[in-house]
């Protein structure tokens, strides 16, 4: 099958089918981000009607970027980059490893730019002498004798050729990566009180109860504030419990995730509970003990035999500052009734020992749970990406023939170039090269 | 000296500069083409002071980070890139009629930072999700990438402005204006250059978002706004590579893709929902 003839096929490698998948790609985002994304079915019926809302379901409004046809569209889009590609390679390859030597003295002598000079010396010493001065300034030229003259040629980064479908590839691999991604990619979530262990979490889609093969124990979150009341640091302090083991320990912030067996924690966000977590610690004996408070409920250290409870309570302002009122009995004498601030320790004195008590609000965490394998090929395309703009948009192949010939008693020299793009730039590299060898004393060369 | 007034003087500067250049090429009076240049180069060292200050002044008041953080100071920054490029481009063109065209880009961006009632000047903390090193790289990126099709516009235009000088007069206004091939030349080789690091700005956003939420791309608008301009640069160099686009298309596609600049900086934070809420301050 000849390819060229092939209607299909040129359709496919067509650059009209790309500016129309740049086209209708480009519109049909616009969509999405109009119409809001991923809503439940009543917000549409009551944002746009209901006749409005059924034209939505059916074309996949609520969630264009994963509907049939956009994915559709993002595979045409695909389709036309490979077959373009395959298309274009091998004139491209062609022009990458062609013989310069084969060119013709009369192209040489049509190029721009071009110089013509002349010299008494020889061919021979003329052409050592021309070879040297090229490869001191980078250029290592290949000869080749032919009946009339001496053809030199020499060239720098003929692959740059190649920029434009390193690019074309990155797009591939990076969709790839998306690919391997939907396909065994996990993405939920879950909400964590403090001091709880879990070993799942729930996928963002089916909402379904996922095990994660390891389970993780949520230490302390901690919220910090800036003086203007706005938060400073969401933490999340976690231990990564394996086969009863304490194998991993981090604390995680909304930069800064948990990797652990391809899973990543990422922290999302928090939840103030109602209850409070009270530390009680026995100044004679050292012993202590954290118990969960809900204020209004009495609670019990056993051991001790004690009694206390939260019998009032100011609620957290927007620094998260808040004030307990705490009943404490430990069986002997009357009981105590104090007021107990977050992040302070009250030390309270009773007939046998002092205690010592130390409040926080107990919190969840909302943890984002991930895991990608294709997040490293879509980062390699990225990196490729770059490199091939780099390359495409920057770089040029460049060529210098010298062509070297004796009319009568004469040394003829002729020196062209050509780049495939920044011929501005390039003609100055040219100049530059041309006034190096006017002014090599050995070669002796006059203008013509 | 505090940064806000070296930033009011900054603004001072580039109108005074923005006044110039377009004396330069209205009234062509070549020989204020020096003090113009001095005077934008003079507005870009008061403006890297005035954000080197602020930077200092973060850290002073021990909430410590990049001038990056908000729309306030994103407009100051993107006026900052669209001078430093605009000096570079007529460095290397050595042509200072470009500057009638970019500097004013660079002035109404100062001026709507310190003019407009929506966005303070003051320096806020920064809110956890923007605790990142990622912050300095994506939005330096994506800045150098806007302020290069600002610049691209400004050619654009002028080319469209160009066109209508019929060659009839050496003297007419138009005609001081570079010659057609060379503005359409200067006009695709900033779009490139926008092009990459617009590319850089997508990617560090990626990057970013994967690090800190888990996912490297969700249709956020933001980053669905930003790969739409990406297809609208794209398809202007497919064109161009390869069906020889040049010219008035150009010229329309340079106007078309910044206005969805604009939109992905700006439109998006006020009229759309989404993760870049903060850039709304």
């Amino acid at each position: 099958m000849k390819k060229g003839k092939n209607s299909f096929w040129s359709f496919f490698a067509s650059v009209k089918l790309a500016l129309f998948c740049f086209f209708t790609l480009a519109i049909a985002s616009i969509v999405g981000t109009i119409i809001p994304q991923k809503e439940s079915p009543g917000v549409y019926i009551q944002k746009y009607g209901e006749t409005t809302a059924e034209i939505f379901r059916l074309l996949n409004i609520p969630d264009m970027y994963n509907s049939w046809w956009f994915v559709s569209l993002l595979a045409l889009f695909s389709i036309n980059l490979i077959v373009c590609s395959i298309d274009r390679l091998p004139t491209v390859w062609k022009m990458v490893t062609m013989d310069n030597l084969a060119t013709k003295v009369d192209r040489l002598e049509k190029m721009t730019p071009r110089s013509r000079f002349a010299s008494s010396k020889p061919v021979q010493e003329v052409v050592a002498e021309v070879k040297h001065t090229l490869g001191g300034a980078g250029w290592k030229p290949s000869q080749r004798e032919s009946e009339n003259g001496t053809l030199l040629f020499a060239q720098k980064t003929p692959w740059v050729r190649f920029g434009v479908y390193i690019v074309h590839l990155s797009i591939l691999v990076i969709f790839a990566g998306a690919i391997i991604g939907s396909l065994f990619g996990e993405n939920g979530s879950i909400m964590v009180r403090e001091k709880a262990i879990f070993s799942n979490y729930f996928d963002r889609y089916t909402s379904e109860r996922v095990p994660l093969g390891f389970e993780i124990r949520v230490d302390d979150f901690a919220l910090t504030y800036y003086d203007t009341g706005t938060p400073k640091e969401f933490k999340s302090d976690l231990t990564v419990i394996e086969g009863g083991q304490e194998v991993l320990r981090k604390s995680i912030v909304v930069n800064d995730p948990l990797d652990y067996k391809g899973y990543t924690f990422y922290q999302a966000s928090y939840q103030a509970q109602d209850d409070y977590w009270i530390s009680v610690q026995n100044q004679n004996t050292g012993e202590r003990k954290m118990l969960m408070a809900r204020p209004g409920v009495e609670l019990k250290w056993q051991e001790a035999g004690i009694t206390l409870g939260i019998i009032n309570l100011l609620q957290p302002d927007r620094w998260g500052r808040y004030r307990l009122k705490i009943w404490f009995s430990d069986g002997k004498g009357e009981p105590s009734v104090f007021w107990l601030d977050g992040d302070t320790v009250v030390s309270v004195e009773r007939p046998d020992t002092a205690y010592a008590f130390k409040s926080e609000q107990v919190f969840s965490t909302g943890l984002q749970v991930a895991k990608d394998p294709g997040v490293w090929p879509v980062y390699i395309g990225f990196i490729i990406m770059l490199c091939g703009l780099v390359v495409a948009f920057f770089l040029s192949h460049k060529r210098v023939w010298v062509y070297i010939d004796e009319t009568g008693n004469k040394t003829r020299v002729l020196v062209a170039g050509s780049a495939n793009k920044n011929r501005v730039a390039f003609e100055n590299i040219f100049d530059a090269l041309v006034e190096k060898l006017e002014e090599n004393e050995t070669l002796k060369l006059s203008k013509e | 000296m505090d940064s806000s007034k070296l930033l009011g003087i900054t603004t001072f500067i580039y109108m005074f500069s923005s006044v110039i250049y377009l004396a330069l090429f209205i009234f062509r009076i070549k020989k204020i083409g020096l003090l113009a240049t001095v005077v934008t180069i003079i507005g870009l060292l008061v403006h890297t002071a005035g954000i080197g200050m602020r930077w200092l002044e973060s850290y002073q008041m021990g909430i410590g980070h990049a001038p990056l953080s908000n729309m306030y100071e994103s407009l100051v920054f993107f006026a900052w890139s669209i001078v430093l490029l605009y000096i570079v481009v007529e460095f290397i063109y050595k042509n200072k009629v470009i500057g009638a065209f970019a500097m004013p880009f660079a002035f109404g961006s100062m001026a709507y930072a310190s003019l407009s009632p929506e966005f303070s000047d003051r320096i806020t903390p920064l809110v956890p999700a923007l605790q990142s090193n990622w912050l300095i790289a994506h939005v330096f990126t994506c800045f150098i990438g806007y302020a290069a099709f600002a610049v691209a516009c400004g050619t654009g235009i002028m080319y469209l402005v160009k066109l209508r000088d019929k060659g009839d007069s050496p003297n007419s206004l138009l005609a001081t204006l570079p010659p057609l091939k060379v503005i359409d030349d200067i006009t695709h080789k900033i779009i490139l250059f926008g092009f990459i690091w617009l590319t850089a700005g997508i990617i560090s956003g990626a990057v970013w978002a994967n690090s800190a939420w888990g996912t490297y791309w969700s249709w956020d608008p933001k980053e669905t706004w930003s790969l739409i301009t990406w297809f609208i640069y794209a398809s202007a160099l497919h064109a161009r590579f390869t069906r020889g686009w040049g010219g008035k298309r150009i010229a329309w596609i340079s106007i078309i893709g910044f206005l969805a600049v604009v939109f992905t900086y700006y439109g998006v934070n006020f009229l759309l929902s989404g993760l870049h809420s903060y850039g709304a301050s």
